[in-house]
């Protein structure tokens, strides 16, 4: 296990950004820095981080950055990564896409470099909708949240990325959380020493969208962690298991009720009214699900397909 | 120099080869596909060392070679139609990035209905994403074009994306003798591509691409618009000096056939300026001075060299692959936009031709020049369709 003490003192990402108070991918992006010692590239669709980078001529960035339209992320990284290759460069090309830019939009082009095992390193965070652009649901949307696009909450559940792109059968897959920030840096190090396509889902609580305090944001992880909404695992050459804090939450009375994380958030409000018990069933019913999945790859040794 | 009977699709693979490009990505259309699929080969027989990916779509194609350019690679990228449409916003995105990405489009109508033939409106679509659009007439012409684009992009006062359009079917399956320069040459030519000025130095971190405020923004863009007038310039000297080497020189950015002394000229691109000048040679013969004016580039407009081309005669015809419906002819209006300013000037007929692969032959554009001298004699130039069934001027 990594320790805060062996992480470097030095920051890749700046401070000066516009990011909003408590952003999680402002705090992810400093994690992927430091994991990586500043020796990586980045590549950035459309989303919260081309405006967390603030206006030109300035960056917060200390590695190189490419910003690229919405849906073109792993396609230009494809690109960026066989570029750096022709001239001997050994450096990891890093996208760094919200979950819109991946599930949704960026998710055709994903899949082709997925299938084509690019040797690249693909980071979501998943702050479960369309924040950059006011709040609307994304396919990453859990079911009963409220967004500016679902009112009176989302009436369908969340697709499962991690485990889409695992269907690829490409070497590493993780699912992580800017609340657990070393369970994060442990997972990009080991991607980063793997060749092939990787893949990080990093769960990214944002206080701004999901309507909460931004000093709250890592308990709001956490919890998310804690009452199993949020899975943590890795699954590599396609044998999944459970890491950090969800290997002991395997067993359902283990976890915290589910109410402890939806109470603390503005988006899941009306879940807790009386009227709205069926939508908060559905929930509760997808998050069971998500564990059944995993409980049934552990069954068979962990193979997920 | 090896003489070989190519397609041309053919000759623009081997001029994608010559140009010892880095990174192909691509996604198959008709009738573009034989042009990678031959590229594919000579990167399994190490022919060419380059990495081709094989991507799933064609915005992920441009997407790619964007990614590629940044990196400092020579990229190359083909489609057609439908294939550029969907990768629209990434051909913006390598302009505006000043990418010297070059991409041969095989011209091609766009559905609905489904067409697979040859018309221009493709590539007219992207007119204003900052792309330079140049136009071959032939197989060889495309090799060549291949090669001149790579020089013009790259070039340090131009640094643009650079589009090589032919005509689908008509150039890119037809067979005609080709010159294929040998390596040596090309090499001498367009010098192995180096990634400065700007590229993504892992070990000189730059950010690209991010926000530019409204205070900016527009400085941006007019870059854009200077690099274009420079290119018009280098495309003028690299035709030159490719012609030095070759002793094929096209003519910079228009061609001029039999101009000097014409009454009337056919102003159009791409391979069916071989029938309009099959028909000026025949007018010729009855004495009608007629001539042809091609267009090799319509981005930069040649607006300057097409003034000076057309100084001397009554009325020109401009005949157009395309269609902009309300407008309605694309050239027509940027020709006539390029003459107002002069004293002087002809009468501009407008002709839309040929759309959806119709044929249009030497005798189409014997009876174009006719009816540009009935729009003379009557002295209201305007636009019509061409042949259209149950009407147009080519049922007489």
């Amino acid at each position: 296990m990594v320790t805060v003490r062996e992480l470097p003192v030095e920051e890749y990402w700046l401070p000066g950004h516009s990011a909003c108070p408590g952003c999680p991918a402002a705090l992810g992006l400093r994690m992927l820095g430091k994991a990586l010692g500043g020796r990586f590239v980045l590549v950035v669709p459309a989303g919260c981080t081309t405006v967390i980078q603030g206006i030109y001529p300035r960056t917060p960035s200390r590695v190189p950055l490419l910003n690229i339209a919405f849906a073109a992320s792993a396609s230009a990284a494809s690109g960026l990564k066989a570029a750096l290759e022709l001239r001997g460069l050994d450096v990891p090309v890093v996208v760094w896409a919200g979950d819109g830019g991946t599930v949704d939009i960026g998710l055709q082009a994903l899949s082709g470099a997925a299938e084509r095992n690019e040797d690249i390193l693909y980071v979501c965070y998943d702050n479960e909708a369309y924040q950059n652009t006011g709040i609307q649901r994304s396919g990453s949307t859990p079911a009963g949240a409220w967004t500016t696009t679902t009112p009176s909450g989302k009436r369908e559940r969340r697709k499962d990325a991690a485990l889409i792109v695992a269907a690829h059968r490409v070497p590493y897959v993780a699912t992580a959380s800017v609340a657990y920030p070393l369970d994060f840096v442990e997972k990009v190090r080991k991607a980063a020493s793997i060749k092939g396509f990787k893949y990080i889902h990093l769960h990214a609580p944002c206080p701004t969208g999901w309507r909460f305090p931004p000093s709250k944001m890592v308990e709001v992880g956490r919890l998310a962690v804690e009452t199993g909404a949020w899975i943590l695992y890795e699954v590599e050459n396609g044998v999944l298991k459970l890491t950090g804090r969800s290997r002991a939450l395997l067993d359902p009375s283990k976890r915290r009720p589910l109410e402890d994380y939806l109470r603390l958030q503005g988006r899941f409000a009306h879940l807790l009214r009386p009227e709205n018990r069926e939508q908060l069933e559905r929930l509760k019913k997808s998050v069971d699900e998500a564990w059944e999945t995993v409980r049934a790859i552990l069954e068979r040794g962990g193979r997920v397909f | 120099m090896a003489r070989a009977v190519l397609s041309g699709n053919e000759a623009v693979a081997l001029g994608v080869k010559l140009a010892r490009v880095q990174v192909v990505a691509a996604y198959p259309i008709t009738p573009q596909t034989t042009i990678v699929e031959k590229i594919a080969e000579y990167v399994d027989r190490g022919e060419l060392k380059a990495r081709f990916i094989t991507v799933e779509s064609e915005h992920s194609a441009m997407a790619a070679c964007v990614g590629a350019a940044a990196g400092g690679a020579r990229a190359f990228t083909a489609t057609s139609s439908q294939g550029l449409l969907y990768m629209s916003e990434m051909v913006f995105w390598a302009a505006g990035a000043r990418l010297p990405i070059v991409m041969a489009v095989v011209n091609r109508a766009v559905a609905p209905p489904w067409s697979i033939w040859c018309d221009h409106n493709d590539a007219l679509s992207q007119r204003d994403a900052g792309w330079i659009q140049l136009w071959a007439e032939s197989a060889q012409e495309a090799l060549d074009m291949v090669i001149q684009a790579y020089r013009v992009a790259e070039d340090e006062r131009v640094l643009l994306p650079a589009m090589v359009n032919l005509d689908g079917f008509l150039l890119s399956h037809a067979y005609e003798p080709v010159d294929a320069p040998e390596q040596a040459l090309v090499d001498r030519f367009l010098p192995e591509k180096t990634p400065a000025p700007y590229w993504i130095d892992p070990s000189n971190p730059r950010s690209y691409g991010t926000i530019a405020a409204p205070d900016t923004y527009m400085e941006f863009r007019y870059k854009v618009q200077e690099a274009m007038e420079n290119a018009a310039r280098v495309i003028e000297e690299v035709d030159e000096e490719w012609g030095k080497l070759t002793g094929r020189r096209y003519g910079g950015l228009i061609e001029r056939y039999r101009c000097d002394d014409a009454e009337v000229g056919l102003i159009l691109a791409g391979s069916w300026a071989g029938d309009a000048k099959e028909a000026a040679d025949a007018l010729r013969r009855k004495g009608l001075r007629v001539g042809v004016i091609r267009l090799r580039a319509t981005r930069p407009f040649p607006a300057e060299r097409l003034a000076e081309a057309v100084e001397g005669m009554d009325a020109v015809a401009v005949v157009d692959r395309s269609l902009s419906p309300g407008l309605p002819s694309v050239l027509a209006a940027e020709v006539k936009a390029a003459l107002y300013d002069r004293a002087r000037r002809p009468l501009v007929k407008g002709f839309i031709a040929g759309l959806g692969g119709r044929d249009v032959t030497p005798l189409d554009f014997a009876r174009i020049v006719e009816l540009t001298l009935k729009s003379l004699k009557e002295g209201v130039g305007g636009v019509e369709c061409y042949g259209l069934r149950g009407g147009g001027g080519g049922d007489g």
